[in-house]
């Protein structure tokens, strides 16, 4: 244990090591939140899709099901082959990460847009509400409760699969792994590991905060609640 | 690519050895099952504790969510270094991983049970061990298995990147193939892990719909509305 201690020490006092970690942090990041933007706003899509034709949710469901089965590596080596990008490219991990999100959402999206009480939908048409505006006005703001919870558990799965990238030669902090698992030496793996697992504490804390910041509703309403069970 | 495929598929040295398809899924499966294994008996048993007694609830739920964002490479690496042997650095990487999920299924299968039930089997005098057993657990069955379908796809896409650190199975495929730049191979493993990932997940699927004890499924379907014949083939 002290011997891990003077090994990670001196690992972390190298500024070499330093400037890679950064590196590698930064790049970790841009590699797991580009695609979760990218898959939120292809999943809204298809939740659109879904809630107009009956056959394209069947299709949407059965599809985002089985693309959620492909093991993460099978499907990483495959993009190459299917969009003709070279196989090392970090586009393979950002198209996988992308299908991913996407699959993962596409139900969360669906269930929450059937969740808009028929009433304020009506009420939106009746103060006129074209269906456009009322998706995106009123639809998808009120599904944001039902949709952060799925986007909470892309983020996570997203971060924690990038590293797999390293396999492939992208990079991330994966890379630490790779790096460490050659050298046979535990420091940047451990280092690795603990900074993958702060980005996803740190990213979940922030969708949490953003979620509170896209429904104010939901504050008024719980403090009525919370009035209410005080009074009563 | 897909006549290389068919070629690659249709070559007979790959069906055979100790680097053959069939040696590669059996291992594969084995790895997968084994930790499976491994996992429900350590989940299953917690799940029923803290879901029946409540006690617990909270700590569990956090540490499945800190779990969930463990890198599987960093992991798998970590272990490999210090059991230095690929296969039990794994089992044991991949039993970590297996068992959030089946613990939260657990868990939220016994959460879900409606508290009338519950408390209408303790009316007719069940007693604690009875309602588990007789009352909790087959109803909650059906999220037992989604947790334990979860589990599995983790576990097979798990084993293949484990494949990094010398493991056998599948993922050897994939990894010997990107070596030695040989495309065909590793597509073709891409595929054979997929599809192994999609029959296991089929028939968990199927397992899971069976399971759905007669009651709840009565139940269900007199919510909706719908027309039940008792006594049919459900």
């Amino acid at each position: 244990m002290g011997g891990f201690f003077s090994e990670l020490g001196a690992y972390l006092s190298s500024a070499n090591s330093r400037s890679e970690i950064l590196g590698d942090l930064l790049e970790h990041i841009y590699l797991a939140l580009l695609p979760l933007v990218l898959g939120i706003l292809l999943a809204i899509a298809a939740g659109w899709l879904g809630q107009r034709w009956q056959v394209a949710r069947s299709v949407l469901l059965v599809v985002s099901n089985l693309l959620y089965t492909i093991p993460s590596l099978a499907l990483f080596v495959v993009i190459p082959g299917i969009i003709g990008s070279k196989i090392l490219d970090s586009v393979n991990v950002i198209v996988a990460l992308t299908i991913y999100t996407t699959a993962l959402l596409v139900r969360p999206v669906l269930d929450a847009l059937d969740a808009v009480p028929p009433h304020v939908i009506a009420a939106a048409t009746a103060v006129g509400y074209r269906p456009a505006a009322r998706f995106f006005g009123i639809e998808l703001p009120l599904s944001v409760p039902v949709l952060a919870a799925g986007v909470r558990v892309a983020a996570v799965s997203n971060i924690s699969l990038v590293s797999v990238g390293a396999l492939i030669g992208t990079g991330g902090l994966g890379v630490l792994f790779t790096d460490g698992f050659q050298r046979e030496y535990f420091s940047p793996i451990v280092v690795g590991i603990v900074l993958t697992m702060l980005l996803a504490l740190v990213v979940d804390l922030l969708l949490v905060y953003l979620r509170k910041l896209l429904t104010p509703w939901e504050r008024a309403t719980t403090s009525k609640t919370a009035v209410k069970v005080a009074a009563a | 690519m897909i006549a290389d495929l068919l070629n690659w598929f249709g070559d007979s040295a790959h069906w055979q050895g100790a680097d053959g398809i069939p040696t590669r899924l059996l291992q594969h499966l084995g790895y997968t099952l084994l930790a499976l294994a491994i996992a429900l008996v350590i989940a299953v048993p917690l799940g029923l504790y803290v879901g029946h007694t409540g006690r617990g609830g909270v700590l569990l739920v956090g540490a499945g969510n800190t779990i969930r964002a463990l890198p599987t490479l960093g992991l798998v690496t970590f272990l490999f270094l210090i059991f230095t042997e690929s296969e039990t650095a794994t089992i044991i990487g991949l039993v970590v991983l297996a068992v959030p999920p089946i613990l939260a299924g657990t868990y939220a299968g016994l959460q879900a049970t409606d508290k009338g039930v519950v408390d209408a089997a303790e009316g007719v005098g069940m007693t604690g061990w009875q309602r588990l057993w007789k009352v909790e657990v087959p109803i909650s069955l059906p999220l037992v298995l989604g947790g334990i379908r979860n589990a599995v796809l983790q576990l097979v896409a798990t084993a293949a990147v484990a494949a990094y650190v010398g493991l056998g199975g599948l993922g050897r495929f994939l990894l010997d193939g990107l070596a030695v730049l040989d495309y065909t191979q590793v597509v073709a493993g891409a595929i054979l892990t997929t599809l192994l990932a999609i029959v296991l997940d089929l028939i968990l699927a199927a397992v899971q719909r069976a399971l759905v004890p007669k009651g709840v499924r009565l139940a269900a379907a007199a919510a909706s509305g719908k027309t039940v014949i008792v006594g049919g083939a459900a």
